[in-house]
Parts: C-alpha cells; structure tokens; sequence
C-alpha cells in the first residue's frame, strides 16, 4: 500500500498531454492494450468509429469505407479506429468479421461501455473526426448512404 | 476504514496539487450528452395496449463530464416522469443516479463514486448500465487500479450496488468487494512482443456481504465468495480463450420450482471459445456449461435484472430483423445450460463465378442450449444441496436451437441485396417468454434491399415471413425506408399476424417513423402501433407491453 501511495504522489508530477480522447485502456482484437490518449497519427487526422456485430448501419459505414479506404490514406494520411462496443456475448465475433471483411483498420473493444460513456456516444453508429492535434472537429451520430461523401470532405478539409 | 481515510486524504492533497500544479492555461474540458423520450399513449384493446392514468410517459438522461489533465469528474441526471410503459415500474421521479471522481495516471488509477466494470467475460463479475432495458448495476464505492510493471494489471474495489431510482439513486444493501489481476505476457517480457504466439492470464475473487434475509427457515450464508480464472492463447491465426467460475452455496428463494427453492451447491460456470480466422473465412465455437450461477447481492426476491453481480452471457447470436430478434429470443437460463455455438463465414472472392464481381458474404450460425443433466437427490431436510451434475453433460431436454443463414451481396454500385434464413426451436416451458409454455418450432426468411438512388437519396426495402403453428402462428413483416443524406430519413412499416388462430388478432401493426440527424444531434418521431414483445440486448431481455401512440426521442452529445 505504502509503494502504491508513493507511486501516487510520484505520477502527481508527471506531464500531461492535452488530448481530447479519453485516457482509457482498450484491448486490441490480438489481445494487446492500448491506450486511446496515446495513440497518434504523426500530426495527421484520425477517424474514430463506435459500431458492434449486430448493428447493421454500423457496418455498412466501415464496409463503404473499407472501399475507399487506400485512397483516403494515400490522399489524407487519416488512420481509422474502429471501436466495438460488443459486449461478452458477442464480442467473440469481432475478429472474426473483420478479418473475413479485410478491413483495415485498427479495431478496439470496447465490451463494458467505458470509452463510449467517456466519449458521450448515446448510440451506434458515431463517427468522430479528430485533427492531428487531438481536438475532435466533426462527429456524426447516424449512417445513411452517402454519408461517407460527407465525412471525405470534412476530412479533406483538415488534412489541408 | 484506516485505509478509506488515507485513500481520502490522499485524493484531497491530489486535488489541490493538481489544480495548482498542473498546465494552468488549460481549464478543462466539459462534455456531455443528452438522451430523452416522450410517449403519448392511446388505447386499443385489439392489442391490448392499455392506457395508463398519467397519459404520456418520459424518460430523460444527461451526463455532464468534466476533464482536466487525468482528472475527471461527472453527474448523470436522470428523469422518469412518469417511467415509460414497459421500463421497470421501479424508476421513478427526477435526481442524480451517477456521479464520480477519478483519477488516472500511467499506472495508477482512483475512481470514487459511481464506476462500470467486467472481470474477463463479466460471469463473475460485471457492473453495466444497459440504458434500452433499464439495466443499471454501477457500484459506489471505490476502486484502485495498478499497474506495477508493463503487462500486470490489478484492480481492487468496494461498493454497493445501484438498485432501483426515486428521485435518486438507490443502492441495494450488499456489499461487494472484488479483486481482479490480468497479466499479458507478452507485454511483460517485451522482447516476446512480436511473438507469433500471445498469451494472457487472468484471476479474480469477488465476494459479497448481505444480511437481507426473508426466511426464518434457513441460516443463510452472510459472505459468499466467487473466485474464477481465465487463459487467452493465440498462435498465428487461431485464439483460444477459456475461463473458469466456482462460487460456493449461494441460495436464494424460488417460488416456482421447489427443487431451487434455497438449495445450497456451489455455482460453476465454463466458457470456451476457439477460432481461426483469415482473409476471406472464419470459423468459430464456443462452449459453455453454467449451473446454479445466479448471482446477486441480495437473498430475497427482486426484479429478474436487479442487484446483479455477474452476467450470464447468452451463446447466440443477437439478432436484429424484428420478427426474428423481438418473438423468440434466448437468454441464458439462470438454473443453468450447457450450450454450443459454431459460426462459419466465407466472403466468395470478388470477379469470381459466384462471387459477383464485389464478391459475396455468407455466414452460418448454429446455436443450441440444453438443460444440465441433473440427478436429484432426496436431500431437502439435511445438506440441500438438490441435485449432482457433472461439467458439459447434458440432458436430452432442450431449451433453445438456432440455425441461420445469411447471405449479403453487392449487385451493382446502387444495388445491395440481404438473404436471410433461421430457423427456430424455442421451449417457452422453460424460458417462458412468449406465454405459451410448449415447444415452438418456427422459421423465419428475410429479404433485405438497398437502393443508391443517387450521392444523397437512397430507397431501403424490407420483407419477413415468419412460419409456426404454435403460439400466435404466422407473421408477415413489410418496410420501406427512404434516406436523404445526412439530415433525413422517413419509414414505413406494417406487422401482420396473418396467421392468428382468432381472427380477430389477426391486425396490421402500422408504423410511421422519421427522423433529422445533424451531427450528434438526433431527433426522431414515430406514430402507430407496437405489438407485444421481447426486446433484448446482449442477451438480456425485458418484455415489452403492447402500445400505441406517439413517440419522440431526441439525442445529442457535446
């Protein structure tokens, strides 16, 4: 308890960065932990996307993106996470569907809840758009077709 | 409690360090989100929507967060007024139902107040909030988290749950304390990071204290302990991942089956699952046995979903066409089950034969649950223990099959199409959901259609049949859906139980829905009928009356 305490007081000091995203550990589907204040794109944006298995819109978004996707990274620099808000039940099927998809992405799960309370997500799909300082700049709650068109060029916008 | 005011002062002396020390050019951020329904109820007795004295029901959230640095702070204030029709009659009135501190470094975590939390897949322990069901668990209390070295994590935590909402929040009388530590070897012997093989372990020990007690008949234990262990392996392409629950005597009432009726054996609960998966297939199964796993922080009667301490996972699939996810839909039986679930999925190349020139998805999912195999023993007067069992043996007697297919194709740049076949097996003796209590054999085809009109507009079409001669027999489903990209969509749907046995239950349940979305803002209205129904998610459900009326909802976050 004692080392816990000093530890404690110690991290008191320690510098932090201003970053929008939450400071919150995430497992990678392999199992590795992330954490979501931590992670950069070398100053380029970042598109953060809440979705799970049984969410149809939710993976029609990420599907129609994974067409462009190449293109968007060539032309933009932009990294996508996907985070899956499947819980227990059902977070088994993530790696299985994205790897049979192709995607990718960076995918995270996200199985109680914690990052998307953090990040005020009421329901998926949400789309977040977040320059290359960490501020969020666009976010979406929804997915209709041609949705992604819009989503493009707010992203054009800030890679400029 | 020496402990509790160290933790204490320790955070005072933090807050004020923290405030002074840290960049004071930045104030903070203030975020939040906000979530309400209203509903405007009318009467019809076909369906037999009855029609509450308060007329309009409403619910309404909205979390405010603060951060600043590692530092955050939040409320949620939380309206029932009056609880919508079919929500847990036990929310009630207008007040503040979370509310936390926490604070969050490299390695060392604090949260004091309301927190969420899972130890592996949640069976022994899982603090959640499942808003659409009514489900909240939240601890309050405290909870440290460390990280002592890279790849080892610790969690240690005290609390009571949340239980039920009156003009606040209202904690269940339990005490909870639970320990969980996960190490990922990979991450702790850096050096094995590329590693084509990973592994993490895990433990945990939860253990609750409760003198609720409705009967003079039996000593109840006051401390019940679970503790469980967990493996995740992965070489290459394929996982495993597997996890064991033992929880000693437990016993709680049961009114409708005296064979559980304060039985006094032990609880254990298996999960395994093991998948390969690559570019293109993927095949997947998972095993679980769970016997007398209920696990609450109370020992008398309460609502199905209060005072949960673990979560029982359901091994289906959560389905979302609505004839199929809302009229025979599984959840884990809390006597126990010995279930299996395989799923195979193939993507047919693109520019081949089959696969069309974008190529074609199909998944198969096949699900069974059956009753644990018991032996009841005539023990009732001495040690209740009720009955043996033994892991993974099963009886004959099953509970819930599932087998479906789904087929997903792009036909053209405008054109997507969704084939969809299940087929169900559904005791409604022992799950008792659709009030029929006898087997109920049903099946169910899908056909979903996309159509791009142009950049903007877009035209979705959807139709279900559903077959069975039990229960309230066939069911036609019908939608049609046009979206305006990215402010507008507008629905129409009809329900049609065209095979009811009564002629006169043989109604169009009509539906009108449309929504504007700008950014996180969502404001949606829908007017019509509702049939009756099981709404679940993940796995757990809650039945939902009949209504009939008009429904607003607005979301935002900011």
């Amino acid at each position: 308890m004692k080392k816990l305490l000093f530890l404690f007081y110690f991290s008191l000091f320690n510098f932090v960065i201003y970053s929008q995203l939450p400071n919150i550990n995430l497992k990678d589907v392999n199992g590795n932990n992330k954490n979501l204040s931590k992670l950069s794109n070398n100053g380029n944006p970042i598109i953060i996307s809440f979705w799970a298995t049984w969410c149809k819109p939710c993976k029609a978004e990420l599907n129609t993106i994974a067409e462009e996707y190449d293109d968007w990274v060539d032309e933009t620099g932009v990294k996508l996470i996907a985070i899956s808000i499947d819980d227990a039940r059902s977070s088994s099927r993530v790696e299985p569907y994205i790897n049979v998809q192709g995607w990718d992405y960076m995918v995270l799960l996200d199985p109680n809840g914690d990052c998307k309370r953090a990040m005020n997500v009421n329901n998926v799909p949400h789309t977040f758009l977040i320059n290359g300082s960490g501020k969020i700049v666009w976010d979406h709650n929804n997915y209709s077709i041609g949705d992604e068109d819009e989503l493009y060029e707010e992203l054009v916008k800030i890679s400029k | 409690m020496k402990l509790r005011l160290v933790i204490l002062l320790t955070l005072l002396i933090f807050f004020i360090v923290n405030i002074n020390g840290q960049d004071l050019k930045s104030p903070g951020v203030i975020s939040g989100n906000i979530q309400t329904i209203g509903q405007y109820y009318q009467e019809d007795s076909i369906i037999n929507a009855a029609l509450p004295e308060h007329l309009y029901g409403f619910n309404g959230f909205a979390n405010i967060n603060y951060q600043k640095g590692d530092f955050r702070a939040g409320i949620r204030y939380e309206s029932y007024l009056n609880t919508l029709e079919g929500y847990p009659t036990s929310f009630s009135g207008t007040g503040i139902g979370y509310r936390y501190l926490s604070w969050k470094s490299d390695n060392v975590g604090i949260t004091i107040g309301n927190f969420y939390d899972q130890f592996g897949s949640g069976m022994i322990f899982r603090a959640y909030e499942e808003r659409q069901l009514g489900i909240d668990n939240s601890l309050d209390g405290i909870r440290l988290t460390f990280q002592p070295v890279n790849g080892l994590f610790l969690k240690g935590m005290v609390g009571k749950q949340r239980h039920v909402f009156m003009d606040g929040l209202v904690n269940g009388n339990g005490i909870i304390r639970a320990f969980d530590s996960e190490l990922n070897l990979n991450e702790l012997l850096d050096s094995s990071n590329s590693w084509k093989f990973k592994a993490t372990i895990g433990g945990s020990f939860v253990s609750k204290f409760n003198t609720d007690n409705n009967t003079s008949f039996f000593d109840l234990p006051k401390n019940v302990g679970a503790s469980s262990i967990r493996l995740n392996l992965r070489y290459n392409k394929i996982r495993f991942s597997g996890e064991y629950v033992h929880k000693i005597n437990d016993p709680y009432p049961d009114n409708q089956d005296s064979r559980f009726n304060y039985i006094y054996k032990n609880g254990e609960g298996v999960l395994l699952n093991l998948g390969y998966s690559t570019k293109g297939f993927a095949v997947d199964f998972s095993a679980k046995h769970m016997d007398n796993m209920l696990w609450r922080s109370t020992n008398v009667n309460v609502g199905p979903t209060d005072l949960l301490i673990g979560y029982l996972p359901a091994l289906t699939k959560q389905h979302t066409y609505n004839l199929a996810a809302t009229l025979y839909p599984y959840a884990t039986n809390f006597y126990g089950e010995i279930a299996y679930q395989l799923d195979v999925l193939y993507k047919i190349p693109k520019k081949s034969f089959l696969g069309g020139k974008y190529g074609t998805s199909i998944a198969l999912n096949f699900a069974t649950a059956h009753v644990p195999e018991r032996n009841f023993i005539e023990d009732m007067e001495s040690t209740r223990t009720s009955y043996t069992s033994s892991v993974f043996s099963r009886s004959d007697s099953i509970l819930f099959q599932d087998f479906n297919v789904e087929i997903k194709r792009k036909i053209n740049k405008k054109l997507n199409i969704s084939l969809n076949y299940f087929n169900f097996i559904f005791n409604d003796d022992a799950v008792k959901v659709a009030n029929y209590y006898k087997m109920i054999y049903a099946q169910i085809a899908v056909m979903d259609l996309t159509y791009k009109i142009n950049r903007h507009h877009s035209l979705r079409f959807e139709t279900q049949a559903m077959w069975t001669n039990e229960d309230k027999g066939d069911w036609l489903f019908g939608q049609i859906e046009y979206t305006f990209s990215p402010h507008w969509y507008i629905a129409i749907l009809d329900q049609y139980n065209s095979g009811n046995e009564d002629l006169k239950k043989r109604v169009h349940y009509g539906l009108i829905s449309a929504g504007y979305i700008n950014g996180s803002h969502r404001f949606s209205f829908q007017y019509g009928k509702q049939r009756a129904g099981v709404f679940c998610v993940g796995g757990v459900c809650r039945a939902v009356p009949a209504s009939n009326g008009l429904t607003f909802s607005f979301t935002s976050s900011f």
